[in-house]
């Protein structure tokens, strides 16, 4: 279990370190940061001003090092647009974009885990073809359209929930509902597959010969079996949702994380954008390092490997 | 009069959608205390005989049957709710897969205890304990450890040794074991049939032991029924069907196996060419007719059932007398 557990740690360290790298690399790629802060107007000598005092003159390995020492003591930089840090920034943020985040993968497991069962148990039938039906619609469906369906829908003529903002909890079914259908196919999916794989084993079939019942085999000896796939990918979903959440975010107007990206991207604030690229990517994995865990929970045979 | 035995089998049939009728017609029986041993090579339907007769058929297999009586009851018109009930409970039924047999999820004691959990008013904590005892009686040494341990810690003969254990959580009066040797070494193999066959003693238990291997069914079986392509085609008392085996094909598997004393050194085994027929509804005739060394036409018409001696009786042409050093 712990050399289990060691092994992943590096794991996750080696991408994280990949993921500084390229979030720095790329935000420099981006053109001349210093001529687009001072803005089209900005003379050579106002730009190399902005320069130094940005510390853009340095080399950039110097640089690197100094904005990778800086992150892990939690400071960001400051946003050229805000004038503020930028890890206050995130922080203040942050929990709408979690509270959505989650939100959309609860719903999401409702919704896909059950359905899952039902078109394994049901494998080959009417029944489980609708469901994939469901699962390909849901997939071919675009979130913007089908967030702006939904609050013209539930929102303009319906007035059952509201248009957007986040004052009342309510504001959060729409959003999280549009969120969680782009993560609804693949998970129902899954958990098809591994249920299927899984009521078709030796050992259901074992269950069966001691008289255990259908929900007790079900539930208890195949899902537990199936789970593991749909851990994992369930992480990654909520990953997608935390950092997918810009589209969300601008159509319901939430001022996330998702929408300073949107923000940071638009207006060129490079110290936001690549602190939010870092952010999403560090939860990222530690997304993937919990549903390592969960699974080694799951498997006992992972934790003895 | 005889009493009616534990299990009573008429005319089973089992069809896998329009083409393939693996079980056509099986007859047999199972008496309180005896083994019953179901012998025939791969994919002559033994497995899916004991299958059917314990209600566990995959989806897409569909079962008809004249008769399936299981300690007085009518098998067939119980619903799966009522026949799960049973399961577990009076019948149960160890498989040839030791190794994916139990689920790799949960532990040994968790697995074990669930059965009786299911079956009888106890708590988890004494249904542990009677997994433990079981285990023990198992010849497990350490049974508290083992009953903590997940199924990828133990080897193949454990495993089974711990399928055997929780087949027995509920003193069955009825046991289907499913090749349960197949998959271990020779060594292992002796203990776990000294293991049925003291459970056997002790419990009065009935055992349905499908196997294709002679060696085993000359140790344990008090009663010995030849299956080929779905049919039975010999059934008859252990000690006569050794000692005057009747239909060709019965006689051609026991001349392929290797009695120590009786084959003469450098003599040839014998070998039955071509494999089992896969056989489709409507099949008339004998099965074996295509391999059989005494075919004639006669053998594509219906084939009856023949008395070869008290309790003996075989699906053949052939009369009885037919000379018995040929095989087929």
């Amino acid at each position: 279990m712990l050399k289990f557990l060691l092994r992943r740690l590096v794991l996750a360290l080696l991408v994280l370190i990949t993921v500084l790298t390229v979030s720095f690399t790329l935000t420099r790629l981006s053109g001349d940061v210093a001529v687009s802060m001072a803005g089209p107007t900005a003379s050579q000598e106002d730009v190399e001003t902005i320069r130094r005092a940005y510390g853009l003159d340095r080399p950039l390995p110097v640089q690197f090092l100094a904005w990778v020492g800086d992150a892990a003591s939690g400071d960001l930089g400051r946003s050229y647009l805000y004038h503020a840090p930028v890890a206050g920034l995130i922080r203040d943020r942050l929990p709408i974009t979690l509270t959505l985040g989650l939100t959309g993968l609860g719903i999401a497991l409702i919704v896909a885990i059950p359905l899952g069962i039902l078109a394994a148990m049901y494998e080959a039938t009417i029944l489980d073809r609708a469901i994939m039906m469901i699962a390909v619609i849901g997939q071919a469906m675009p979130s913007f359209w089908l967030g702006l369906s939904l609050v013209i829908l539930l929102g303009l003529r319906l007035q059952w929930l509201p248009l957007s903002g986040v004052e009342t909890w309510q504001g959060y079914i729409l959003p999280g509902v549009v969120l969680a259908f782009s993560a609804i196919p693949a998970l129902m999916r899954l958990t098809r597959s591994g249920m299927v794989d899984a009521l078709s084993s030796d050992y259901i079939r074992t269950a069966r010969a001691k008289g255990l019942t259908r929900a007790r085999i079900v539930l208890h000896h195949a899902l537990r079996n199936a789970a593991m796939p749909v851990v994992a990918v369930a992480a990654v979903q909520l990953g997608f949702m935390l950092g997918g959440s810009i589209v969300i975010e601008a159509v319901f107007s939430l001022n996330g994380v998702g929408y300073l990206a949107w923000e940071s991207i638009s207006k060129n604030d490079f110290p936001v954008v690549q602190s939010v690229v870092l952010f999403l990517a560090t939860i990222y994995i530690a997304l993937t390092l919990m549903a390592d865990m969960l699974n080694a929970l799951l498997d006992p045979r992972l934790r003895s490997a | 009069m005889t009493p009616e035995p534990l299990l009573e089998v008429a005319d089973l049939r089992v069809r896998f959608g329009a083409r393939v009728e693996a079980v056509r017609g099986v007859s047999l029986t199972v008496n309180k205390g005896e083994t019953h041993c179901l012998v025939g090579e791969s994919g002559c339907g033994k497995s899916v005989t004991a299958l059917a007769t314990m209600g566990l058929l995959a989806r897409g297999a569909v079962r008809s049957s004249g008769r399936l009586r299981f300690a007085g009851q009518d098998l067939t018109n119980l619903s799966e709710r009522e026949l799960s009930k049973l399961r577990g409970d009076r019948m149960a039924m160890i498989f040839q897969e030791p190794m994916t047999s139990l689920n790799p999820a949960f532990t040994i004691g968790s697995q074990m205890a669930e059965v009786m959990q299911r079956h009888r008013k106890v708590t988890r904590a004494e249904a542990m304990e009677r997994a433990g005892f079981l285990l023990f009686k198992v010849g497990i040494t350490n049974p508290a450890l083992r009953l903590g341990q997940f199924p990828h810690q133990l080897s193949g003969g454990l495993r089974q040794r711990v399928m055997i254990a929780m087949a027995l959580m509920c003193e069955p009066e009825l046991l289907i074991a499913d090749e349960p040797t197949t998959a271990l070494d020779v060594t292992v193999q002796a203990q776990i049939l000294r293991l049925l066959a003291g459970f056997q003693r002790e419990l009065g238990l009935g055992i349905l032991l499908i196997t294709h291997d002679l060696g085993v069914v000359a140790r344990v079986a008090h009663r010995v029924s030849v299956m080929y392509a779905g049919e039975v085609v010999e059934s008859a008392p252990a000690s006569q069907l050794f000692a005057n085996p009747t239909h060709p094909y019965t006689r051609g598997l026991l001349a392929s196996v290797p009695v120590p004393g009786k084959i003469a050194r450098g003599s040839r085994l014998g070998s039955i060419p071509g494999t089992v027929p896969r056989i489709g509804p409507g099949f008339a005739g004998c099965g074996f007719r295509d391999r059989c060394g005494h075919a004639s036409e006669a053998c594509a018409g219906p084939i009856a059932v023949q008395q070869a001696g008290p309790d003996h009786i075989y699906r053949c042409q052939l009369q009885a007398s037919w000379p018995q050093d040929q095989a087929a």
